[in-house]
């Protein structure tokens, strides 16, 4: 089952002037389940591709399917609730919300979705042991490590069961031990819940997990290798 | 509904001192704002009062038309029942009837025209102090006394002492002619030079008399046990005593002295203004910094789901916390100021304390204790905070996401 198609994708900045073609035609298939880094020299345009798939910009030209629904059609605000209830988002530095606490944090989401508080509770302690910090709950973002903050990230992005999870150089900012336990988790949460996983990175060690390879480089992907 | 006002409470403590210093900055400003409002209501009020005692009291009978054209004719008559509704009004507490009209004073040689006033001795030293201005001479000794009291620039350009005697001549009421010679019984010194020069004071049995007007008065002035009933007395006396009566309330009668004030009211707005400009780019120049300090993380917010009139409705609740938070306690703060000095008014002493007994006005500079006073400060504050949270309504609403999640 395809999650994200993409088709004749461009995003061209500074058209007007000197064109730069951040994403240059890339036609990409997702399936569910796939685990997938997004790799290349910084400036291949890996970052946007991802903010394309992830709603969070427009193309210039092409469309981008997720679950069949073209993400180019939606207004605005139908765009956000659609990336509420599908997308689910790992950014570089964790983006935490710094004045709420690691269960606040995870159920913002949630409550933004309207879920009972019984089932935010439930899913905030599910999730809570999924990531190994269960004591942490009540912690505020800057009482966690960079490690810690980051599988709380990850938390929050799985908190309202997204169709797939978009990591931009989850572990840029992460140390060699807290990289691997991200890494663990992401592959557990994978294969355990057939999670899709599509994220941009530089870090070899997250390449070695990844089980597909897309190589960008100017915008067009130069190779596609499943491992 | 609820984790939003929870989010908007918690950001405003992210950075403590800055909220601090603006919520302070407003506390200050209402501060400043209803001690300035309170002492320039309160001197109003006292304007009011003493204008209410000294010249009209709080309502004014006249007989119908008197108001427009103020001649003789236009007189009301004292009847029985109209005696029985004035005395049995419980908010009324005083009730000094008066004749006033013009006449030609005339010694020797001399004659000049002059403003007259026959009144109730006992009840309007009473109510105005009269007695205490007598100059040279005497007070009047009795109702019926015939004597006249002249303003002193008066009597000095008619060359009168006490003693003299002085010829009236007027109209009377119904075109009699009126005449009489009176003995100066006493000088009065009043501060207003327009006074000092025209008016001569005489009992009410004599100047009825005079003007051939046996029991009826140019107007009947009502002081007031409770003045907030004011319109309730002045509906009821209308109700009860008809049409052919002129019933005026000291609203419709010092009409200059309100304008004055509202004059001198709008001179204070201008005052507040300022306060408020500096408050207002207070509050605005730390919700500009929270704004822009959270791009990133507003932007993070909108791309995990949340819409962006969400957000903003949270910055908003944030700028509405700062100004009800200094709101409430520039107000708790104030209030036992205000009200210390609503009850001990501020005494002036030296020459201006002089100058305003002079004037039979009490020296001191009151406060009032109003609720609205308060509420309006309250309202120009919050007004004050919407406006300005429309700038991070503006700037959420506009702001690219991208540039934002990579600022």
């Amino acid at each position: 089952m395809n999650v994200i198609e993409t088709k004749d994708l461009y995003k061209i900045y500074n058209s007007t002037q000197v064109p730069v073609h951040a994403v240059n035609g890339i036609n990409l298939i997702i399936k569910k389940g796939e685990f997938t880094a997004i790799v290349g020299p910084s400036g291949c345009g890996k970052t946007t591709l991802l903010n394309l798939i992830g709603g969070l910009d427009s193309p210039t030209e092409g469309k981008v399917f997720v679950s069949g629904n073209d993400l180019c059609s939606l207004k605005s605000t139908r765009l956000i609730d659609f990336r509420m209830h599908n997308i689910g988002f790992v950014f570089q530095s964790f983006n935490l919300i710094p004045v709420l606490t690691v269960k606040e944090n995870i159920e913002f989401i949630m409550q933004l979705q309207g879920r009972s508080r019984t089932e935010c509770n439930q899913r905030v302690d599910e999730l809570l042991e999924a990531i190994g910090l269960p004591d942490k709950k009540n912690h505020r973002p800057n009482q966690l490590s960079g490690g810690q903050q980051q599988r709380v990230s990850v938390a929050r992005a799985l908190a309202s069961k997204p169709q797939f999870i978009l990591a931009d150089e989850p572990t840029a900012n992460l140390d060699s031990k807290a990289t691997n336990e991200l890494l663990e988790l992401m592959e557990k949460l994978n294969q355990e819940e057939e999670m899709t996983f599509i994220f941009s990175t530089h870090d070899e060690r997250v390449m070695k997990k990844a089980r597909r390879l897309v190589s960008l480089d100017d915008g067009k992907i130069i190779k596609d290798l499943s491992l | 509904m609820k984790n939003y006002f929870k989010l908007a409470w918690r950001n405003l403590w992210r950075n403590k001192r800055r909220t601090m210093i603006t919520v302070s900055s407003v506390l200050f400003a209402i501060f400043l704002a209803l001690l300035m409002r309170s002492m320039q209501f309160g001197s109003y009020e006292l304007l009011e009062r003493e204008a209410i005692r000294n010249s009209t009291g709080f309502i004014q009978i006249h007989g119908q038309g008197y108001w427009e054209d103020k001649i003789i004719d236009n007189t009301l008559e004292v009847t029985p029942e109209f005696d029985k509704i004035i005395k049995s009004d419980p908010n009324i507490s005083d009730a000094i009837p008066r004749i006033e009209s013009f006449a030609l004073a005339s010694s020797g040689n001399l004659t000049k025209g002059v403003a007259l006033i026959g009144t109730l001795p006992d009840m309007e030293d009473k109510i105005t102090n009269l007695k205490s201005r007598v100059l040279k001479g005497n007070y009047f000794e009795n109702e019926s006394d015939q004597g006249l009291l002249v303003a002193q620039d008066l009597a000095k350009f008619l060359q009168l002492e006490v003693g003299d005697t002085v010829v009236l001549l007027s109209q009377g009421y119904h075109g009699l002619s009126a005449a009489g010679e009176f003995q100066v019984r006493g000088l009065l010194h009043f501060p207003f030079p327009e006074m000092n020069k025209q008016l001569i004071y005489m009992t009410l049995e004599a100047s009825q008399y005079f003007f051939a007007a046996e029991n009826r008065l140019t107007s009947y002035s009502l002081m007031l046990n409770e003045p907030e009933d004011l319109d309730k007395t002045f509906q009821k006396l209308n109700a009860s005593l008809g049409q052919q009566y002129e019933i005026m309330t000291w609203k419709e009668m010092l009409i200059e002295l309100q304008q004055q004030i509202q004059s001198d009211s709008i001179s204070g707005i201008f005052m507040l203004g300022i306060l408020y400009v500096v408050v207002a780019f207070g509050i605005f120049g730390t919700i500009l910094m929270m704004t822009l300090e959270r791009r990133k993380e507003f932007s993070v917010m909108i791309a995990v789901g949340m819409q962006r009139y969400k957000l903003a409705f949270i910055v908003f609740l944030e700028t509405l916390y700062m100004g009800f938070i200094g709101v409430i306690a520039g107000a708790i703060v104030s209030l036992p100021v205000v009200y210390y000095f609503h009850n001990h008014p501020i005494p002036l002493t030296g020459e201006t304390a002089t100058a305003m007994l002079e004037f039979n006005q009490q020296p001191i500079i009151p406060f009032a204790f109003r609720a609205d006073i308060y509420i309006a400060q309250a309202i120009i504050v919050f007004i004050l905070t919407f406006v300005i949270a429309f700038y991070p309504l503006l700037s959420i609403s506009r702001f690219n996401l991208i540039s934002g999640l990579h600022s």
